[in-house]
This record gives structure tokens, sequence and C-alpha cells, in this order.
């Protein structure tokens, strides 16, 4: 190899990806996606959600094996074919549910060699002292001092932060070449976190090339020597230290130029008149134990759009307002009156209503018509004594369908049959048969075409008009800007911006995101 | 046979014939397939044996199958929420002795017992409703540890031994009442001809299907099972109605316990045991009754149906009364190979 030029990264990645592709059902999610990883380096992974960054790791940890391109270890192609054959080329993955690297029952010794273990190489009869042994040694090379007592209790009795240093102690004995961390600060305090990165630290030092996702910026300007951007499966940004945060978070958020000119032609929103009432009042609600309390006021009569990163807030909040889920702490008022819904069942009487995130999770009921879909939250007003009125049903399936322009043959196809926007729009479709006082939007737009996003954004603003307070969350400033009169940043349970339109200006938002990591 | 089925295939303007017949064969397989052997089951028995014909034969084959096919429709509602009550049978049982005991013992009236039974149905289902809802127990297992606990304490309840009118009791004493003719006529009482168990199941198998396919409890019922989560945040209190379905489940299979009660005219402490696997069976034979993979009231009356027909029509054809199980398992696991495999092939 020839001496490369100082600063330059050395002429061949621990790991290589060229072309690396990857389609489900015809829909591409990564695309042609060419990355270097320099041995030694920590390259930071930043994306928003559905942007592709699971499937490059599953790629790269050998769960996804139909991938198109080329994947290189030390300059030589190799085929991912499996989770072995990936941690045997030398690729380990720390996925972020820490839990599915954990033998339950087991010691933590034997979870220290589990690998080897299950891998089935030499003496067939495990000694406790072998064992103990080797787990030693593997701790040892991760500069843990954990006693032989500690080593023989069950490994239940590890918390969090042991589990994950157990994890990457059992990752790193293999000596890999790359080391893939997903979200791995998400389950640590900001002690366990600074431990997690003297370790990484030790690791660029021993040559381990390091590819950290993660969407939390701070650790990542501490850690990174790099830093790509993944977007709808394209790579679209590579910076160098130092990084240029506002193109960092553009490049995520979708706001390149090409979609404002071609996608956001709709002049923003504006309100007409005074501000509303008040619909709903919250004060020192804390949306995570332990952060600073909010207070916030939404009035009837306008969008409210809360924008946020992965972890600011958004669903806590909209569970919270919905009695999905209680706030650590506050209280709120719904129209002056004391409110606190125990569960959804409540809220929606009292007329707040929740389009959730996660749509087939949490809203669709499989295998059910377009219909029944929409019916469900409201089956009394479809009844009488208890019996079904169907032909009504089906008409306020059709109505719906109508008003928010649902492509489907008609109402009683199956949710499973739709696209990802018609489906949504079913969604909100189903609180619309009963005007909302307060109706919350989670991500409405994830998943969900442009044509769709419209239908859905005009249909929240002429709810606004008729007087509902509407509270529209997303990661996407355009969508929000879209959307909403008000828009509302939220970080770590926090309010950074409150600021109606002119003042609610696109760069605006994006620096105070950028500056509340 | 095989023409009948093929008649069940559209022949016309296919895209791709070749391919297109055989899903369509393989879809109207799924779908009517156990319609069709039920069919074919019941001409073959009709057909080749004389006395299968007498209408006798077909009341006392649907008789016989009642007990199974009411603890089948309680089963039916537990599986639409997504749960299971294996418990049927020990509370069918329960009934059994809290019957013998109210008349037998305690000298009541046969209302009285009925009432009793009724309650003690409720009691139960409400014991499953607390472990699995409150206690958070996964259902399977719940309901087999009530099934245990049931069948104990009826043991205790009638110290251990069959409950018979006239039998002398542990003071000493001969037990002063006996099961009412009123009571017996639930099993051997006829309507214009119809057994009174009959006309029970044929009822309470229409309430069942009005309750789960055309009330919005079922409906609520049915989107529990689908999706608990999306059920919830629609606003429905899942507990609730889980717990709703445990109970009607339990007083259903203390319906049953009264027509055994009926049936055996005593308190027999065994009754009850081989009706939990029947019900269970005919709930989930019903899940692939057309094809539509998810436990519907008429598939398991169909499911019960059916086993009935084939264990009348075995035993008329001289098959010994021990083979009975392993047959009804055999129809179970074909059942399942349809709403399981076959249909999960379907789809994908």
């Amino acid at each position: 190899m020839s001496p490369t030029e100082s600063g330059a990264p050395p002429a061949v990645p621990a790991v290589g990806l060229t072309d690396v592709s990857m389609a489900f059902g015809g829909k591409t999610v990564l695309a042609s996606v060419t990355l270097d990883i320099a041995p030694g380096s920590v390259v930071a992974l930043l994306g928003a959600n559905g942007a592709g960054k699971s499937t490059l790791i599953k790629i790269l940890s050998g769960v996804h094996t139909d991938h198109g391109g080329e994947v290189r270890v030390d300059g030589t192609p190799v085929a991912l074919a499996s989770p072995l054959a990936a941690r045997q080329l030398g690729i380990q993955t720390v996925h972020q549910r820490i839990g599915e690297g954990i033998v339950p029952g087991l010691t933590v010794a034997e979870n220290l060699v589990f690998e080897e273990l299950a891998q089935q190489r030499g003496n067939p009869f495990l000694s406790g002292r072998t064992t103990l042994a080797r787990a030693r040694e593997i701790q040892a090379g991760l500069g843990l001092a954990w006693s032989d007592a500690v080593l023989r209790q069950d490994v239940g009795e590890l918390g969090i932060s042991d589990r994950q240093l157990l994890i990457l102690a059992r990752a790193l004995a293999t000596r890999p070449r790359l080391l893939v961390l997903d979200e791995p600060t998400s389950a640590l305090s900001a002690a366990e976190a600074q431990r997690l990165f003297s370790l990484i630290e030790r690791m660029r030092e021993d040559g381990i090339a390091v590819l950290y996702v993660s969407h939390r910026l701070g650790e990542i300007d501490a850690l990174a020597d790099r830093l790509v951007v993944l977007r709808d499966g394209h790579l679209t940004e590579d910076q160098a230290r130092p990084f240029d945060w506002d193109a960092a978070l553009r490049a995520m958020l979708r706001l390149g130029p090409a979609r404002q000119s071609q996608e956001v032609t709709t002049a923003r929103p504006v309100r007409e008149g005074d501000p509303g009432e008040v619909a709903l009042s919250l004060r020192g609600v804390r949306l995570f134990e332990g952060r600073a309390p909010l207070d916030l006021d939404l009035r009837a009569g306008e969008v409210t759009g809360v924008v946020g990163l992965l972890g600011a807030g958004k669903t806590e909040l909209a569970r919270g307002l919905f009695g999905a889920e209680p706030f650590a702490a506050g209280a709120v008022e719904l129209d002056g009156r004391a409110y606190a819904p125990r569960r959804p069942s409540d809220a929606i009487r009292a007329g707040v209503h929740l389009v959730p995130e996660d749509r087939h999770a949490d809203a669709l009921v499989p295998g059910w018509s377009v219909a029944r879909n929409i019916s469900l939250p409201f089956l009394k007003s479809f009844s009488r004594a208890g019996l079904m009125n169907r032909p009504k049903e089906d008409a306020l399936g059709r109505e719906t369908i109508d008003a928010l322009g649902v492509v489907t043959r008609d109402e009683h196809s199956t949710v499973e049959e739709l696209s990802g926007g018609n489906q949504q729009k079913v969604v909100v479709g189903r609180w619309l048969a009963h005007t909302p006082r307060v109706l919350i939007l989670d991500e409405p737009f994830r998943g969900v075409d442009i044509g769709a996003r419209r239908d859905i954004g005009r249909r929240a603003r002429a709810l606004a008009a008729e007087g509902a307070a509407v509270l529209v969350l997303s990661a996407d400033v355009d969508e929000v800007l879209e959307v909403a009169d008000r828009v509302v940043v939220l970080a770590a349970g926090e309010v950074h911006l409150d600021a109606y339109g002119e003042d609610a200006e696109r760069d605006r938002v994006i620096q105070t995101i950028s500056a509340s990591v | 046979m095989t023409t009948t089925q093929s008649t069940e295939v559209p022949t016309k303007a296919a895209i791709g014939p070749a391919t297109s017949t055989a899903v369509r064969v393989q879809n109207a397989v799924i779908k009517y397939g156990f319609i069709f052997v039920t069919v074919a089951l019941f001409l073959y028995f009709a057909l080749s044996e004389g006395s299968f014909r007498e209408s006798a034969t077909l009341l006392d084959t649907l008789r016989y199958v009642s007990v199974a096919a009411i603890l089948g429709l309680g089963v039916t509602l537990t599986m639409a929420v997504g749960g299971m009550d294996m418990s049927v049978g020990a509370v069918a049982g329960l009934g059994v002795s809290v019957a013998a005991q109210t008349m037998v013992v305690h000298n009541q009236v046969g209302t009285v017992a009925i009432l009793a039974v009724l309650v003690a149905g409720a009691v139960a289902g409400l014991l499953n409703a607390l472990l699995i809802v409150v206690l958070k127990i996964p259902d399977m297992l719940a309901t087999l540890g009530t099934m245990f606990v049931i069948q104990g304490s009826k043991l205790i309840l009638v110290d251990g031994q069959s409950i018979t009118p006239g039998m002398t009791m542990s003071d000493g004493s001969t037990a002063p009442g006996k099961f009412t003719d009123g009571f017996l006529k639930i099993d051997r009482g006829t309507v214009l001809g119809v057994p009174v168990s009959v006309l029970i199941f044929g009822g309470l198998t229409i309430a069942a299907w009005v309750f789960l396919a055309r009330t919005r409890w079922g409906r609520v019922l049915y989107a529990i099972g689908a999706n608990p989560e999306a059920s919830r945040l629609a606003g429905i209190r899942v507990g609730a109605y889980r717990a709703l379905a445990y109970v009607i489940s339990g007083v259903l299979a203390s319906v049953g316990g009264l027509i055994l009660a009926s049936r055996i005219g005593q308190g027999d402490v065994s009754a009850g045991t081989s009706q939990l696997l029947e019900a269970v069976a005919v709930a989930l034979v019903g899940t692939s009754v057309l094809g539509r993979g998810r436990p519907n009231v008429w598939g398991t009356a169909l499911g019960a149906v059916l086993i009935g027909i084939i264990t009348t029509g075995l035993t008329i054809k001289g098959l010994p009364y021990y083979t009975q199980d392993v047959v009804e398992g055999a129809v179970l696991i074909l059942a399942l190979v349809f709403s399981f495999t076959l249909s999960k092939r379907r789809t994908a």
C-alpha cells in the first residue's frame, strides 16, 4: 500500500459499500448507497424514520441478504449471507434493543462467551472454570473490572448500561473490522453514555471502524469524524469535521431546494381574524420524568404544528392529551374545565381525538373494510338497541371516501388493499364523523404520498376553520409549515420556539432545532 | 363426488386460464371444503345406512352434540377477543354438580337449580376475567388453571362423590330431594317432536350469531381480537369487553351443564371433562368454515353438526366407541390445516 497524504483516509476502507440498494415489493428503500468507512474512524449515520437506516444496518448485519451492489471488507468483496457470516467477516452490530443480545437465565460469564458457545466450536462440555476464564479475558478487552462474583451472577441482575457493556465486550472480543452501534445511548443516562464514549475512543485507537447511528446531534458532534445522512434511501450528505449542522438537518428533514420548488407550492396558511379562544391549556406538564415542565395553550380555530426530532416528546404529548399514557406531571384544562383523561375513551367523549403515529399498530383493524374501520370509534351512533345499522355505516364510509378523496374500489374494500396515504385518510376520516373539539395528528404524513398529504392537510385546516383546535406533530419541518398557523419547536420535552406566520419562517425553525440539540 | 366439486369453479373469462383455474379450485376448496365434507359424509351415511336416515337418529345426533356446541359458542366468543377458554368443560361439570346439589341435597325445585347453575357459570367466567384482564395472565394458562380449580372445588362441594337421588349423605340421613320432572325435560322433553336441548342449541346459536355478527358489542369483540391497541385508541374499554366475553362463555358453559345434568339425571363428578376438547375442536373447526380463518358462530354450529354426523355415522357403521377420539382429533387437525396452512398459502 502506498503511503497516503497526511489527513486523507487510508486507501483501503475497513468496510466499503458500492451501489448498495434494496427494495421491498417494488418500493425502493435503499438507492445505490456508496460509503467507505476507514479503519479507526467513527462515521455517524443520520436519518429520519423510514429513511433506510435500519435497512442498511440489516444488510450490514447479514439479515437482509437480497440486496444489490457490493460490500467489501478490507477491499475484498464479500457476501453477508447470514448474521453469522457477517460476524465472521468482522462486522458486529449492537442493536438498539439491548435485550435482543442477552440470553436471560444464563450467568454474566456465559453471556460473555455466548457467541463462542453458539458457534459450537471447541469442547462441547462446558466447565464453569473455562467459561469464567474466557469471560475474564473478554471483559478485560473492554477494560471492565467485573469481579468473579459479578461474572457468576445471573445476567438479569445487571442494569441496562452494564448489559450494553456486556454486549459491546462480546462484540469486541471477536476483533471486528466494523462495529455498528444503533442508537446506543437511547437507554443510557448521561454518565453511562460518557462511559460508552470513552470506550468508543479506545476502539478508534485500536483501528476499529464504527458506524454510529443516532439522532442525538450532541453525541455525534463529540464523537464522529464524519457524518452521513440518509433520506428516502439516498445518501444525501457526507461531511467531514467541522460539521455544518444546518446543512445536515436540511438534508435529513427533506429541505432540499428541489423539493421547495416542486412540492411546496402552496402559500403558507394565514389564519384570518383574531386568535381563537384557548381550547386546551397545559400547565406544568412534564413529558419526561425529570425534565423541565412545559406550558402550552392550544387555540381553537387554528392549526398548531409541533416540530421536533425523534425523542423530543411529540408522541408523549399526543398520547398524554389523548389519555393513552398519562403525563409524568402537570395539569390540563379543556375549555376552562379540568381535563385529565384516564383512558382514550374519556378523551374521545370530551371531543379530543388522536390519529396515532403508527397507523398499522395503533389505528387500523386488519382485514376489516374501509367502512368498518371508519365507524369503529363511534359504533353507538350506527346502532339501535345494539343492532348495527349497516346501511348507515356504509353511507358514512362513502361520505368519508368522497370528502377525503380516498382512492378505493368502494367502502367494502379491506384496508390492506389501500395505499399508505389512503389508509391514513381512513384513519383521519374516522374522527370526522363527530366534529372534534381537538384533533391531534401524530406524524400524519409518514409514508403518505404528496396528494394524500395535501388532502389531509386541507381537511385539517377546514376543521380548524370550523372551530376545532388542530395539533399536528411531525419531525418534518416542511410538512408542518405547509399546514400550521403556528409552529412550536419541541426538544427534550421543552418548548424552544412558539411563533406565528412570518416569525415561524423555515430558517428560524431549523436554527432553533439545531441550537436546541 | 369430484364432479360436484368442479361445478363450483367458474369456467369463463380467465386471463391466465391454467393458473387461475387452479387458484380458483384452491379458493373454493378452502371456502367450501368443510361444508362439502359435511354434506358428503351426510349423504354417504344416509345412503349406506337406512337407520341414519330416520329423523329420530338425526335429532338424536343434534341432541348429542348440543352440549359441545353450546360450550363451543362460548369458546368462539373468547376466541373472537383473541383469547381462549379452556375451562368450559369444567364449568359444565360444575353445573351438573350444582344442579344435583340444589335439587337432591337441598330439595329445591328445578327453577332454583337452573338459577344456581347459571350463577355458578357467571362466577366462573368472572374468575377467568379477573385472572386474564386484571392479573394479566395469558388466557390459555389462566383458564387451564381455573379448569383445575373448578374441577377441584366441585369435588369438595359434593364430598368427592356423585350425587344420586335417595343416596345416604355424610350425616347418615337420606338425601331428601330428586331431579324434578321439569328439570329432566331439558334434555329428554320434546316440543313438536324436537328435543328441548336441540331447541336450546338452535336458539343460542341464533342469539350468539346476532350478538357477534349484528350488534356493536360483537363488532367490538372482533376489533379487540384483531388489534387490541387500535381498539383501545378508538375508545374501546378493552378490558371490560374481554371480561364480558369470558362471563358469557361461563354462562353458556353452565347452560351446557344444565343439559348434561338433565341427560345424566344425577350429579356425576366426572361430567363435563370430555366436553372440553369437543367444544374447543368445534370452535376451531368453525374458524375454517367458509375459509374466513376467524371464529364465527355458524362455523361453530356447523362444526358441531359435522362432528355429530361423524360420530353417529361411525357408530351405526359399527366402529367401536373408543375410536371416536381418534376420529374427532383427525377432523380437528384437518380443520386446522384448512384454516392455517391452506388459507395462509392463499394470501401469500
